[in-house]
């Protein structure tokens, strides 16, 4: 073997375009992919039309209940009860509470999603904005007249029930995961006991357990509102999952940062909070959203204890016998709002783990 | 009274004897590097004296304070012992300087200003000022050593434990945190150095303990341990690291 030695040192190239995928490519690159193009184009070819014609050119537009004969989307339906579909059996002319209640929740909502708000500020904001959200919707006071939460419905409950249940149960699920993983056994053992019973139990179940059986233990004449009833079985039940995916973070977490904690003589709480909680909450971010995904969606199972959330005040909709019921029309509006959100969420995850938290690439 | 006192120490994992009647002690000001084979106890000796690992038998009392499972007595302790870790353990999502002012602030309660000066004092003194305001995440190994010394130095111990400290660094990296370690035994601080790098032991060492097998086996002069080790073992050790 000759030596060898680098005379010139070599400049960092472009990769060729070969190396990149192009859209052709991906659509038409191998066979499998060109079957599945062609057969979804044909797909869409065939179905676009009969939906286009249901959808746009026999649709009724505007008008009575007695103008939609079937032929076509009852587009009218939507126009004259999307109010009673977005905000339930709240009184008309109050509209603009619930709408200020959609408008502080998304606000916030919105306010919170980049990295560098994720302050003690913010925390406080939330819990002022519910306060106030919520209170403008119950009213009660001199100039706002009193609206009972059996009169609350539609997109306001649904997300009343998404935030103040993971808002409750966030804290509620970092006391259960640090618990489970406590050295006293009574805690760890009590913490493992509520989870899993939680998580052995369906959504379902729960709701009627809080719902009708709690009335029944609780003694004569105390009365706990309905919609709190469903928001505490809702938030033990966010709670518990949240718990478990807490657990995947704290777990993940290397031994020598809670090490490096107690060398510097950090108290047990200031290495949780400090150190512990940040690392192992950001390392389950993706998880963690997707579990908000499935508790958006799980609000709509409250319908079955007589809350009108928005799918339930939808279906409350369709019963007005002045219009023929167009079912597609207005559970398709629904799963509009219900996608849009939903989307979002899974957006935002998408996101926020591009980001380089901590200045560095995860 | 020696500043560090451990006498009699026994530790076991479950049924695994991990230290065997270890005494040793530590003036104020004493460099000492300890040495010997892995799973030798060496690490779990110094994790002991700060209460990382709890100990079985004996005594070990820092600064006059002897441990217990107390853990007011624990973090006392602690606050006058400074470690750094094989894998350095700096907390990935805070910067630099959050790193070095965490302690100080949060067990000391120091004013953060205060705290903020005293910090970027020390990370100057490990040469590394520049990088404040950087994550761990975008400093090299052998930098985030240093930074994970002057996190200790901040709380400003009367006692330093490293573990191994470069056995994680890129050949390249070993010396700008040995020359740190020099420099911190140059000014008079009291060190128990876990290492197998037996230039620095002849360099700074007032004494070198050698263990084996969860026991001190040879404890001398970094003179007279180098150039006539007494104990088999010990002879056996060097003939292997030592070329």
């Amino acid at each position: 073997m000759t030596g060898f030695v680098q005379t010139q040192s070599i400049d960092a190239r472009t990769a060729p375009l070969d190396a990149r995928r192009s859209l052709f490519r991906v659509l038409f690159g191998d066979v499998l992919s060109t079957v599945s193009t062609l057969a979804i184009l044909f797909a869409v070819i065939a179905l676009a039309p009969k939906l286009v014609s249901w959808g746009l050119l026999n649709g009724i537009w505007a008008g009575e209940g007695t103008q939609c004969t079937g032929a076509g989307a009852c587009w009218a339906f939507l126009r004259a009860k999307y109010p009673f579909i977005l905000f339930g059996i709240y009184p008309p002319g109050q509209y603009w509470r619930p709408v200020a209640l959609i408008v502080i929740f998304i606000g916030l909502t919105l306010y919170s999603l980049p990295p560098k708000n994720w302050k003690t500020s913010t925390l406080w904001a939330w819990v002022i904005g519910t306060v106030v959200a919520l209170a403008l919707m119950a009213g009660g006071v001199p100039g706002l007249e009193a609206v009972p939460t059996d009169s609350w419905g539609g997109l306001p409950v649904t997300l009343i029930l998404t935030v103040l249940s993971l808002g409750l149960g966030f804290p509620l699920a970092i006391a259960l995961a640090l618990g489970r993983q406590s050295e006293l056994k009574a805690v760890k053992y009590i913490c493992v006991a509520v989870i899993e019973g939680i998580r052995g139990l369906p959504l379902l179940s729960l709701l009627f357990i809080v719902s009708i059986l709690l009335p029944l233990m609780l003694p004569d004449g105390l009365k706990i509102d309905k919609l709190l009833r469903a928001l505490v079985a809702m938030t033990v039940f966010s709670a518990a999952y949240l718990a478990e995916v807490l657990r995947g973070g704290l777990q993940g977490l290397h031994n020598g940062q809670g090490e490096a904690a107690d060398a510097l003589s950090l108290s047990w709480w200031s290495k949780t909070r400090l150190i512990i909680l940040p690392q192992a909450i950001s390392n389950v971010i993706p998880p963690l959203t997707n579990t908000v995904v499935v508790m958006v969606k799980n609000t709509s199972l409250v319908l079955i204890v007589g809350l009108y959330d928005l799918l339930s005040a939808g279906r409350a909709a369709l019963a007005d016998p002045a219009w023929p019921a167009p079912f597609a029309e207005t559970y398709g509006f629904i799963a509009l709002i219900y996608f849009i959100i939903c989307f979002s969420i899974t957006r935002y995850t998408h996101w926020i783990e591009r980001q380089n938290l901590f200045g560095v690439n995860r | 009274m020696a500043f560090i006192e451990l006498s009699g120490v026994n530790k076991w994992y479950g049924q695994y004897h991990a230290l065997r009647d270890v005494s040793l002690s530590v003036d104020k000001g004493e460099r000492i590097v300890i040495c010997g084979p892995s799973g030798s106890g060496k690490s779990t000796l110094i994790r002991c004296i700060n209460a990382l690992e709890g100990h079985h038998q004996g005594t070990i009392s820092v600064g006059g304070t002897a441990l217990t499972s107390d853990i007011k007595t624990v973090e006392g302790v602690r606050k006058s012992v400074g470690m750094v870790f094989q894998s350095f353990n700096l907390f990935p999502h805070l910067t630099i300087l959050q790193n070095c002012t965490l302690a100080p602030i949060h067990v000391k309660k120091m004013k953060k200003a205060e705290a903020e000066d005293l910090a970027m004092s020390l990370l100057e003194r490990v040469r590394i000022g520049e990088q404040a305001l950087k994550y761990p995440g975008q400093l090299s190994g052998g930098q985030q050593q240093r930074v994970a010394i002057a996190r200790a130095l901040c709380m400003q111990p009367d006692v330093m434990l490293f573990d191994e400290p470069t056995s994680a660094l890129d050949a390249e990296m070993v010396k700008e945190v040995l020359d740190i370690m020099v420099d911190l035994a140059g000014s008079g601080m009291t060190m128990l150095c876990v290492t197998h790098e037996m230039g620095f032991a002849r360099q700074v060492a007032d004494r070198v303990v050698f263990m084996d097998a969860g026991q001190i086996i040879e404890m001398n002069t970094p003179d007279a341990f180098f150039r006539a080790p007494q104990h088999e073992r010990t002879r056996q050790f060097l003939s292997q690291i030592l070329h």
